[in-house]
């Protein structure tokens, strides 16, 4: 790119095209086809909608994919952008369905109301959202720059090598209080400032797109929906603490956002936008996809680091930090993808813009990928501050089947449980430090009556020993002792003194490990121990789980009021273990029920209900 | 590499030049190894030993750091994965909506367990980590197909249709 005129000049015509198409009458169908949109059947929608808009006329219509507008559940979503400019968001699609949409709306002008999504659920659901680092995801085509551009796309970086020196870049991000948003919540500002401050011959730029953590996607969607911010805020960070390389650090999990991140970069390169001598100020920057290898612990900073060195992912002791000696022991700036989103942005509406956003501890919004036991699972970005009861029931339409909420976990596998007793809690770093949580990248899942508190720490330590990277004893084996001792518990064989162990090794470990990854992993654990001691304590003196979930401590149970002996149960059983017959009430043996829940699923009667392991005393 | 059996040399010689022609696109790279293991596993399916031991040689990195890598990522392989690797995603947000008792369904019905593969090579088992679907919990995938909103009754269906292919 020569020049900002010739950005400018793009601009215009990249809107002229988009809004000319609309103003001759000229519909644009987004589809939506990230992963979720496509897990769920976009791409036959999409091909069906092409092929039938090439029948009807090209000027009429064009089919555009995009990314992800966040409602998950009710993939396959399209929007119809109408020549005035509003949008219709039709939900649930099928081919049938957006053919109809295609035929009523498009070329008669009948908008179809009951496929749309329901204004009251819209209103709910994007009601109290604010989209800063999601402010492109759905409207645009992410495979086309003429969008983002047409979106104030590059700006930014126009601005910043033409306008602004590298010390003041910084001092706009220190101002604006920014916070990295993978999880730790470091000052962004403050970290640029380090690298900056650190003298080398050559200096880095990463990203982490490992995004491990399970039940987060938010990175995933702003890979997917709007790639061009993560390269355009990647540019500007080299600026800033003077490197010309940088790397994208992305998970093979992620095909869809590799493609499309990589497609982007080379549009980008195309334009100049990246490259020798950007805007003409002489500024070069490079940018490189490495890609991950199905290790969680490579989400942190020093593992990220070595495994782009081409080594296992094995973090190193800090000091020295990375903005000192990083990537090959140059200094390196390492941020989450939602970081860089927000950067363009802060850029060019100003530090105090971002600031007067969330709350004094926090500032700006963050994205929240909200799933378990909701009604309205996907992703969400809220403004920092917003209580975790006006996530879970304004915006998330509370919980599904009438159950109470229980718990809220955020954070993964380093985080810990909200209970219900602390619903109004605001999502903000320190208020969640407070009650021994954290933030974490995003992932946010939410429990009803049905789990089990024990039960989740178990899963969380399940995953973090397998994830061990196995350098440092205190993880490698402090992990695995806490991971036995949590599996004698929901097994029905704990003991009072289990509880102490767990939680003696639990501090020891937090105090001893060597990264991010073994310091973490016995917050779930201690996070449960601290709102729901009395579930523990249940398991390993009464031998029950409350939650009747540990299969050790439960029976299943047929109610012989309720049965209709229909034998749907007994075919479904895979180890037999119920009998009787087509009018005979069925019964359950327990000693061979291997608690699957196949039967529970079969019944139409809701007649199989899990009960209280029945305890025979004296029987053989 | 003398003691396969399988009389089609000519497929290994493809894939030997694909390997070469890999190893030299990466060779002014630095941190090369793991985007090498990861379009040789594309190329051969896994990573067996003989072909580690050629990467050694191609680029000087000793056997044993390789095998230290290959060993250290889940995503790499060192024994064949079927035609069809059915993968049950056990992040949170699956678990809690009933996850393991799918995944539980399909070793039943495969009669094999995670990490295995069938007898006749149809298919493998993985339990991946988080795909970030978590919005259409619970998610399996068998190899590009994605499904969402899964129920232990919907197993024998998806075996069946790859039975056939």
């Amino acid at each position: 790119m020569k020049s900002l005129a010739k950005l400018k000049e793009m601009k215009g015509i990249a809107l002229t095209r988009m809004s000319k198409f609309n103003q001759a009458g000229g519909y644009r169908i987004y589809v939506g086809m990230a992963t979720c949109g496509k897990a769920a059947g976009a791409r036959p929608i999409m091909d069906a909608l092409n092929v039938q808009i090439e029948n009807i006329g090209i000027e009429k219509a064009e089919a555009v994919k995009t990314g992800c507008i966040g409602v998950c559940r009710l993939e396959p979503v399209i929007e119809v952008v109408n020549p005035d400019g509003t949008r219709d968001t039709y939900v649930n699609m099928t081919v049938d369905k957006a053919l109809e949409v295609l035929k009523e709306h498009v070329v008669k002008g009948n908008p179809i109301k009951k496929y749309m999504m329901d204004p009251q659920e819209a209103s709910t659901f994007f009601g109290k959202q604010l989209r800063i680092a999601m402010k492109n995801c759905g409207i645009i085509n992410p495979e086309n720059i003429q969008e983002y551009i047409a979106m104030d796309g590059y700006k930014a970086l126009g601005k910043v090598l033409t306008e602004m020196t590298p010390q003041e870049v910084i001092d706009q991000i220190k101002a604006s209080r920014l916070r990295g948003r993978g999880g730790a919540g470091f000052p962004t500002g403050l970290k640029w400032q380090f690298a900056k401050n650190s003298v080398d011959d050559q200096k880095y730029v990463c990203c982490n797109a490992d995004e491990g953590d399970p039940g987060a996607f938010m990175d995933r969607s702003v890979l997917e929906g709007d790639p061009h911010a993560l390269i355009e805020a990647m540019a500007i960070a080299g600026y800033a603490i003077g490197s010309d390389q940088g790397f994208v650090y992305i998970r093979a999990e992620y095909p869809i956002a590799v493609n499309r991140l990589k497609i982007a970069i080379e549009q980008a390169k195309e334009l100049g936008l990246i490259g020798k001598n950007i805007f003409g100020t002489g500024f070069n920057f490079d940018l490189e996809v490495r890609l991950g290898a199905g290790a969680f612990v490579c989400g942190e900073e020093t593992a990220l680091m070595t495994s782009i060195e081409g080594n296992r992912g094995e973090p190193r002791p800090r000091p020295p930090f990375p903005a000192v000696k990083g990537l090959w022991q140059k200094p390196t700036i390492l941020n989450n993808v939602e970081t860089y989103a927000n950067i363009p942005q802060i850029l060019l509406k100003g530090a105090a813009w971002f600031g007067a956003v969330g709350n004094e501890k926090s500032a700006g919004t963050k994205v929240f990928a909200v799933g378990g036991k909701i009604e309205n699972t996907g992703l969400v970005e809220i403004e920092m501050g917003t209580t975790l009861r006006e996530v879970i029931y304004d915006i998330g339409g509370g919980i599904p089947n009438g159950k109470a909420f229980k718990a809220a976990q955020t954070g993964g596998p380093s985080g810990g449980c909200i209970p219900a007793s602390l619903i109004d809690t605001p999502l903000d770093y320190d208020s969640l430090l407070n009650i021994g949580s954290m933030m974490g990248s995003g992932g946010l899942i939410v429990m009803d009556e049905d789990n089990c508190m024990v039960d989740i720490a178990r899963f969380f330590l399940e995953f973090t020993v397998e994830e061990s990277c196995g350098k440092c004893p205190p993880c490698r084996i402090g992990t695995k002792r806490m991971y036995e001792i949590l599996e004698k518990i929901t097994s029905g064989e704990g003991e009072l003194s289990d509880i102490d162990k767990l939680e003696d090794l639990a501090k020891g470990i937090q105090a001893s490990a060597l990264c991010g990854l073994g310091q973490t992993a016995p917050n779930p654990i201690l996070s449960t121990l601290r709102y729901f001691r009395d579930e523990y304590i249940s398991h390993v003196v009464d031998k029950k789980c409350t939650a009747h979930v540990c299969k050790a401590m439960i029976d299943f149970d047929i109610n012989a009021d309720l049965c209709k002996a229909c034998t749907l149960c007994m075919k479904a059983c895979p180890v037999g273990a119920i009998s009787g017959k087509v009018k005979e009430i069925h019964v359950i043996d327990n000693s061979k029920c291997i608690k699957c829940g196949a039967c529970i699923s079969r019944c139409k009667f809701g007649a199989i209900t899990k009960i209280d392991k029945v305890v025979t005393k004296g029987a053989n | 590499m003398s003691t396969c059996s399988c009389n089609n040399c000519s497929g290994c010689d493809t894939n030997a030049a694909k390997l070469q022609e890999v190893i030299q696109k990466y060779k002014d790279t630095r941190g090369a190894l793991i985007p090498i293991l990861h379009e040789a596993q594309g190329i051969y399916g896994y990573l067996p030993l003989s072909v580690q031991k050629t990467i050694s040689e191609s680029t000087g990195i000793p056997l044993s750091e390789i095998y230290g890598v290959v060993t250290f990522y889940s995503e790499f392989s060192l024994e064949p994965k079927g035609k069809y690797v059915v993968s049950v995603c056990l992040g949170t947000a699956c678990y809690v909506k009933g996850a393991g008792d799918i995944l539980d369904k399909f070793k039943e019905l495969l009669g094999i367990d995670v990490g295995e593969c069938t007898e006749d090579g149809r298919f493998s088992i993985a339990a991946c980590r988080c795909i970030g679907a978590c919005g259409l919990a619970p998610v399996l995938t068998v190899n590009e197909d994605v499904y969402g909103r899964a129920v232990v009754e919907d197993v024998p269906g998806i075996l069946k249709k790859y039975a056939k292919k």
